[in-house]
């Protein structure tokens, strides 16, 4: 016996609503202007350019802590994703009624460590970020950002994730 | 030049002119030769835990990445700089409300390169929130140190 497929707005909106509920929690998310952009289950984190992200005027170059900010939100909510993913998909999550309050915990950040390959232009910038490993406890994940180039990176960082607890 | 040391203007400037230490409300508490204390408020726009109302790490990194800078500006000569690497150890959640302060010093300098550490505190100074190691590169002006360093 073959289940019928769901219709693909139904799995699209339910994709997206969580993904929503995701970053629209976080105020510092909301503040550095960062939004992502989902293929399947590939996320892309997007920033847009602000003058307010500036770090050195006289470039300009956007500051290197909004750059390990932004790596940083890359990498935690693409583990937080891939977290969700399963119960999203097996029905496990209602995206009707979540809300920032009513999500899964997130992963804390034990330590993050950002490599500054170039500086920031100017320009919007993208990262995607790629869990490396996935424990019961603990997690790593790689991020990697770039602006016009893909091929040429900006920055690059690694982070070591606490697993929130099974209470949830 | 102020009373804060040498390089003291030079520090006290960089950090008037960067747009996002004005965004977070970054202070400079404290300057001397090599080292850097600066701070930011409490913020609700910066919260990345909203059920627990915790400032994000990424907040807390900026603060790092401020402080790394501008302690590298007050060594003698020192007329520019940018973070190579940052490496931010997160040690407890800073506690809501409070301000948060970060101390860096450089603990190595090199004729283009600073090993800087820092610790974040929140008003319980004896628990840090978080430490960063980095290193920095440093560009020097003319007539600095660097000049009369062999190449």
């Amino acid at each position: 016996m073959t289940r019928k497929p769901e219709p693909v707005q139904v799995i699209k909106q339910r994709r997206d609503a969580v993904l929503a509920a995701l970053v629209a929690g976080v105020p510092y998310i909301r503040y550095l202007g960062i939004s992502f952009d989902r293929r399947g289950d590939e996320l892309t984190a997007v920033m847009p350019f602000d003058d307010k992200l500036v770090g050195n005027p006289f470039l300009p170059a956007i500051h290197g802590g909004v750059t390990a900010a932004f790596l940083e939100v890359a990498a935690i909510i693409e583990l937080s994703w891939s977290l969700l993913w399963d119960e999203m998909e097996g029905g496990g999550l209602d995206p009707a009624r979540l809300t920032p309050e009513t999500l899964p915990r997130l992963p804390k950040t034990i330590d993050f460590t950002v490599d500054y390959l170039r500086s920031g232009l100017p320009r919007d910038a993208y990262a995607r970020a790629r869990v490396t490993r996935s424990g019961r406890r603990y997690a790593s994940v790689q991020v990697e950002a770039w602006q016009d180039n893909r091929a040429r990176p900006f920055a690059q960082g690694i982070g070591h994730f606490l697993m929130p607890g099974p209470e949830g | 030049m102020t009373g804060t040391g040498h390089g003291g203007g030079m520090a006290q400037q960089f950090l008037q002119m960067i747009p996002h230490a004005r965004a977070l409300g970054i202070r400079l508490d404290d300057l001397g030769e090599g080292h850097a204390v600066l701070s930011m408020p409490y913020d609700s726009r910066f919260v990345g835990d909203p059920r627990t109302g915790v400032i994000h790490g990424g907040a807390v990194s900026a603060l790092m990445d401020t402080s790394g800078g501008t302690a590298v500006l007050s060594l003698p000569g020192a007329t520019g700089t940018a973070t190579i690497d940052l490496r931010i150890d997160y040690m407890r959640p800073a506690t809501p409300g409070q301000r948060i302060t970060a101390r860096a010093e450089c603990y190595h300098v090199t004729r283009s390169v600073v090993f800087v550490r820092a610790t974040a505190t929140d008003e319980d100074a004896r628990r840090p929130v978080a430490t960063a190691t980095g290193a920095f590169t440093v560009e020097r002006g003319a007539g600095g140190p660097a000049d009369r360093m062999p190449r």
